[in-house]
Parts: structure tokens; C-alpha cells; sequence
């Protein structure tokens, strides 16, 4: 066992205030939730009021159920096809124009949302598909299927390539060698991938506001719209269970890739 | 012999019914390109069941890339691989009785020590029952029991090390490539590990070839050695002949340590051969195997076979071979423990090595820097090589 080097006073205090800074407004948000008083500012004694609310408030529990849909479907479908990308950009010898491909998959990590939005916005005008639930979805799968396809790629680069070459020497065929050793030891990219992609759907205000359509708002598109007539208490519930969510997949996730490798290696570089 | 049946049936093919002089392995004129350069030019070589070969060569040489394309990790661009007659240069890795040890053992990690062994035969279709006993003999085979459990994050190098031995060797290949397989093993358990290697391969009557840069590890294992340079096969021989009569003054150099001292044919009398070297005067060889046809030659000369004498004990009896004589100052000496090494500044211009063992603990006749002595040899003991 590796012994913890002991923190001074300075250490503590600089991770006191780096952790304050980071949780604090989290905490406050998620101790008003508890507020009795209709003021957001003023504290009123504790009370359930809020989630009650935001359980009996159809429009809300909608929006969260499509944005929780969007969300797994977005995805699913990106880490299927971030995973292709990764495997085809770090394992095709042959095929010409890797770097530009590769190159390519990194533009909509720096591309500003309102761009990627109004020009799929405009693609779906122009294909004048109807928008609502797919287009988001499909919004959401072109944001994040490159920022899976990134995860999944830097664990593959550090996958010794002699692996693959062990198994087909043991008498497996490519696809064999593939789904017998790589994806193993790349699952848990995949699965850290896929949790990026969730979370980053589920938070997504500015795509979505693009690509949705009448009457399939997601959470954070009717969260905005709500706040913009001044913040209820039921928001500050709403937000707590969202973290709560993502606590969870977060806790889920690092015990899953844990057990599942036991090599004491991260899973992403994240 | 029941369990050798079973081996058979796993390397898929039976084992080939070779004829009494048919080797079991040709490389006939094997050529590989990567873009504009030729790892592989033009490389023949046969090896016969049975045998411990060694690829030797720098790195760059193409060695590695010779024995991928074995494996059939590469194929040939032309020429063709025939393994017990059938030609396998165009086979995939999994369609060949042969099986490799990699250079970084390439263990999966998340497998068990047991699974990464039974990997192979899983693949083979073997029965489970068969499976285990195989396992199990195999990890006996390389001391390994009780670690079946392990994971291989869980071993030590030289532990590993056996695990991927014991997996290439669970379907008994036909032949079985090893790429640097000592290479990151510390000095002690490498040697260690070359005489098990060995033992190994006498007791399964497999054949190995193995490739490596480090012409001592090729010297002790192998029974045959194919010398690599900048992707041509420049000698194959037992190790003896290829210390004792390398082919070319780059393989003298690359293997052992070697003194070569240039010069040109004086005169030759169908016997002995006398040629004057710039650096330290006329020698006398005698070799069997002349380049008389070149005037520009190289005598070269191992630091072992030159022995130093005091100047004032000149005097020897003048029987049996001639010798040639080089009179000179010692520059430096280094001590090596069963040996020392001494520098002779000569005086005819060069420097010559030479290498004598300490044989006694205590040596207060040894010779010292700024000693002026003569250092001989016979004329036998050289080699004459073109330049």
C-alpha cells in the first residue's frame, strides 16, 4: 500500500476552498429544495412542499421523462457508433485519410453549440422532418457521439496493439479477436462514454431549444422557460433530483468499471 | 504418447509426414516492402524439425519482420513460406500450426493465468476435460503452480514471462516463434531462463526459432544462427562457425569483439598468405578459404586468441605455425573479472586487443600500462576477410 503523503495546513485549506467553490452553490441549491417558503431567498423550515409540486405538475414530469428518453436513446446510439469510429480510426491501417477523419471527429468538441444547432435545425427544415423527440435525439447523438469516439480511441491507443495479434495467433479470426479481447478491455471507455454522453444530453439547453418542435420540451428547455418568470421553489427540487440521478449513474459507473477491471487502470483519461 | 496424439489434433493440422531430407520449414526468396522500404530482401532459408534457430541482428535488420510474416502478421510481397510442403504465405494468424511469443508476452489482462494458458485450446474446440489437463500440465511444465488463479498484473517479468511460454506451447505448434522473448528479463534470470528454454526444447522435441539482437543469447541456445543485415540473410551457421569463420568483416564485428587490421596480398604460396597491413605490418594467415582474387583484405583477429608476452621472452621455439609478432606498448587494461582486456598501442601504428583470462587470484606477473610487450598470435587463429 502506497502511504498518503500527510497534508500541511496549506493543503488543507486550498482543498477546503477548491472544494467550497466547486459544491457550495450545489449545496445551497439543494438545502433551498427543502425550503417551506414560497421566497426563494427566505428560509421557511424544512418541508417536502417542492417535490410534491413537481410531482403533481404534468408539464414538468413531461419534460423530464423526454429529456430522460433523449437522453438514453442519444446515447446508446453514440456510444454504438463513437465505439465504430474509435475502432476504424485507431485500427484501419489502410484507409486513407485517418488524419483528416480523426481531425474531423474533434471539430464538434470546439464547435460552438448555437452553430451545431441552427445548422441541424436547418437540415431539418430542409428535410422538413417533423421535429420533436428524433431530432433531438439525433442532435444529441452527432454532439456526443464524438466526445465517445474520443474516450474510446485514447483507451484503444494505449491498448497494446501485439493483444489482438496474440489472440488470432491463438486461433482467432479478426471479429473473434476483437469481441473476445479488445472490447473486454475497452468496456470500461465504452461505459464512461456512455455516461458522458447521457449526462451531456441530459444538460443540454442550447441544441435542443434548436432541434425540438411544439409540445416536446425537454427538462432544461422548460426549466429556462420557467425561470425566465422568476425562479420557483420547485426548480431547486427539480435540479436536486437531477443531481441525485447523476450522482448515481456517476457512483454506478466507477464501482461497474472497478470490478470489471481489476488492472488498477482509469478507464478515460477524463 | 497418448497425450502427444492429442497435441497433434489440436494444431489442427496433423503433423506433416515429412520426407527424410525435407525440411520442415522454406522460406524460398521472401520479399516484404513497407512503402519505399524493403524490410525483407529476398530471404531463402531452410530449417529442419527439431531445430533451435536464431534470427540475430540489429535492430532494423528486418528479423522481427521475417518472423511476423512466420506468424502471418505480414505477408510476403513475393517469395513463399512452406511449412511441411504447403505453402502458408498467404494463410491468416489463426490458420497456421504455428504459435508466437511476443516480445511484451501480450498477456490479456483480464484474464486469469488459467484462462490466458487455455485461450488457445478454447479456440481449438477441445474438449473441457481435455482442456484442464492440458492447463495443468503446461503450467507444471513451467513451474507456475499454484498462480493459476492470478491475474497477470498479479506476476512478477519473469513469472509472465512463463505464462506466455506455457500459452504459445499449450496447442503444440509446429513451430513456435519467440521475438525477444528474454529481452526484459534482468541479467541473472535471463540466463536462468535460457537453459530452461533450452532444456525445454530438447524435452519437447519442438522446433523454435527465435529472434534477437543479442548475439550471446544466440551463441548459447541456438543450434543454428541466421545473421540479418539491413534485410538480407548474410550468414547461417552453428554458432562456432559463425564466431570462427564469419563470412564478412560486418559480421565478424557484429559478433564478439574482434581486431581487423586492413591491408593488401603480398604473396601467396598456396598455403600461407602473407599480407601487408598498414596498421600493424606484414601477417602471416593461413586459410583455407581465400578471396585470393581481391588485393585489398582484412586480417582479423579475436582478443582471446592474441596472448601478450615481456618483450625480453621473445624467443620462441619456431615449430608448428608461424607467428606473427606485434611489438608495442599496453595503453589501457580493464578488468573484467574472468577476464582482462588489454590495449596494446603497437608500434607499427595500431592498436590490438587482447583478452586473457584470470586464472589465478592473485597475479603479480600481470601487465601494467606503459608495459611494453609483444602481442602474437598464430596463423591459424586468423582470419583472412575482404574489405
Amino acid at each position: 500500500m502506497r502511504k498518503l503523503a500527510r497534508l500541511s495546513r496549506f493543503n488543507v485549506a486550498s482543498l477546503a476552498l477548491g472544494l467550497a467553490f466547486l459544491y457550495l452553490p450545489i449545496l445551497i441549491l439543494v438545502i433551498y429544495s427543502f425550503n417551506a417558503s414560497r421566497l426563494v431567498t427566505v428560509w421557511g423550515g424544512w418541508s417536502l412542499r417542492w417535490y410534491r409540486e413537481f410531482f403533481n405538475d404534468g408539464a414538468m414530469i413531461e419534460a423530464a421523462w423526454m429529456s430522460l428518453r433523449v437522453a438514453v436513446a442519444s446515447a446508446s446510439i453514440a456510444t454504438v457508433l463513437g465505439t465504430l469510429a474509435a475502432v476504424a480510426l485507431s485500427r484501419g491501417e489502410g484507409f486513407r485519410g485517418r488524419t483528416l477523419f480523426s481531425g474531423m471527429l474533434y471539430a464538434p468538441l470546439v464547435m460552438p453549440e448555437v452553430i451545431t444547432g441552427l445548422s441541424l435545425l436547418l437540415l431539418f427544415v430542409a428535410l422538413n422532418a417533423e421535429r420533436g423527440f428524433w431530432t433531438v435525439t439525433i442532435a444529441h447523438t452527432t454532439l456526443t457521439m464524438c466526445f465517445v469516439a474520443v474516450v474510446v480511441q485514447s483507451r484503444l491507443g494505449s491498448l497494446d496493439r501485439s493483444l489482438e495479434e496474440a489472440a488470432m495467433d491463438l486461433g482467432c479470426n479478426p471479429v473473434r479477436a476483437f469481441l473476445l479481447v479488445t472490447l473486454p478491455l475497452i468496456a470500461p471507455a465504452i461505459v464512461a462514454g456512455w455516461m458522458l454522453a447521457f449526462t451531456l444530453s441530459l444538460d443540454d439547453l442550447v441544441i435542443a431549444s434548436f432541434t425540438t418542435g411544439p409540445g416536446s420540451a425537454t427538462l432544461p428547455i422548460r426549466i429556462y422557460s420557467e425561470v425566465r418568470l422568476g425562479v420557483k421553489p420547485e426548480i431547486n427540487a427539480i435540479c436536486t433530483l437531477v443531481i441525485g440521478l447523476i450522482a448515481i449513474v456517476i457512483v454506478i459507473a466507477s464501482l461497474a468499471s472497478k470490478l470489471s477491471s481489476s488492472q488498477g487502470e482509469s478507464a478515460a483519461p477524463l | 504418447m497418448a497425450d502427444e496424439r492429442e497435441g497433434i489434433k489440436v494444431a489442427a493440422a496433423a503433423k506433416p509426414h515429412l520426407a527424410a531430407d525435407q525440411p520442415l520449414l522454406r522460406i524460398d526468396g521472401a520479399v516484404k516492402d513497407f512503402g519505399a522500404f524493403r524490410a525483407v530482401d529476398g530471404v531463402s532459408l531452410d530449417i529442419g524439425a527439431g531445430e533451435f534457430f536464431a534470427l540475430l541482428g540489429p535492430s532494423g535488420c528486418g528479423k522481427t519482420t521475417l518472423l511476423r510474416m512466420l506468424a502471418g502478421f505480414e505477408a510476403p510481397d513475393q517469395g513463399r513460406i512452406l511449412l511441411g510442403g504447403n505453402d502458408i504465405a498467404q494463410a491468416l494468424p489463426h490458420e497456421r500450426p504455428i504459435n508466437m511469443m511476443f516480445q511484451s508476452y501480450a498477456l490479456f489482462p483480464h484474464l486469469s493465468v488459467r484462462d490466458n494458458i487455455a485461450f488457445g485450446l478454447r479456440r481449438a474446440g477441445m474438449a473441457r476435460g481435455d482442456i484442464a489437463a492440458r492447463v495443468a500440465e503446461m503450467v507444471a511444465l513451467v513451474k507456475l503452480e499454484g498462480m493459476e488463479k492470478r491475474k497477470p498484473d498479479q506476476l512478477s517479468g519473469g513469472q509472465r514471462q512463463r505464462v506466455a511460454l506455457a500459452r504459445a506451447l499449450a496447442r503444440r505448434p509446429q513451430l513456435l516463434l519467440l521475438d525477444e522473448p528474454l529481452a526484459a528479463l534482468d541479467k541473472k534470470l535471463r540466463e536462468s531462463t535460457q537453459a530452461e528454454l533450452m532444456e525445454l526444447q530438447r524435452r519437447l522435441g519442438m522446433t523454435f526459432i527465435i529472434v534477437t539482437h543479442d548475439q550471446e543469447e544466440a551463441m548459447t541456445m541456438a543450434t543454428r544462427i541466421g545473421v540479418m543485415d539491413a534485410g538480407k540473410l548474410v550468414q547461417v551457421a552453428t554458432p562456432r562457425q559463425l564466431y570462427e569463420a564469419p563470412r564478412s568483416r560486418w559480421i565478424a564485428q557484429f559478433v564478439g569483439d574482434i581486431n581487423l587490421f586492413e591491408g593488401e596480398l603480398q604473396s601467396y604460396d598456396g598455403h600461407r598468405l602473407t599480407i601487408v597491413t598498414r596498421d600493424a605490418g606484414p601477417l602471416v594467415v593461413v586459410e583455407p578459404r581465400v578471396p585470393v582474387g581481391k588485393a585489398k583484405l582484412s586480417v582479423a583477429i579475436r582478443p582471446e586468441k592474441v596472448k601478450l608476452s615481456r618483450r625480453e621472452s621473445g624467443g620462441h621455439a619456431d615449430q608448428g605455425p608461424a607467428i606473427n609478432r606485434l611489438e608495442g606498448t599496453v595503453s589501457d587494461v580493464c578488468y573484467l573479472g574472468g577476464s582482462t582486456t588489454y590495449t596494446v598501442k603497437l608500434d607499427a601504428g595500431g592498436t590490438v586487443q587482447s583478452a586473457i583470462a584470470n586464472t589465478v587470484r592473485r597475479d603479480a606477473d600481470a601487465y601494467g600500462v606503459n608495459q611494453r610487450v609483444v602481442a602474437w598470435f598464430t596463423s591459424n587463429d586468423c582470419v583472412v576477410l575482404e574489405q
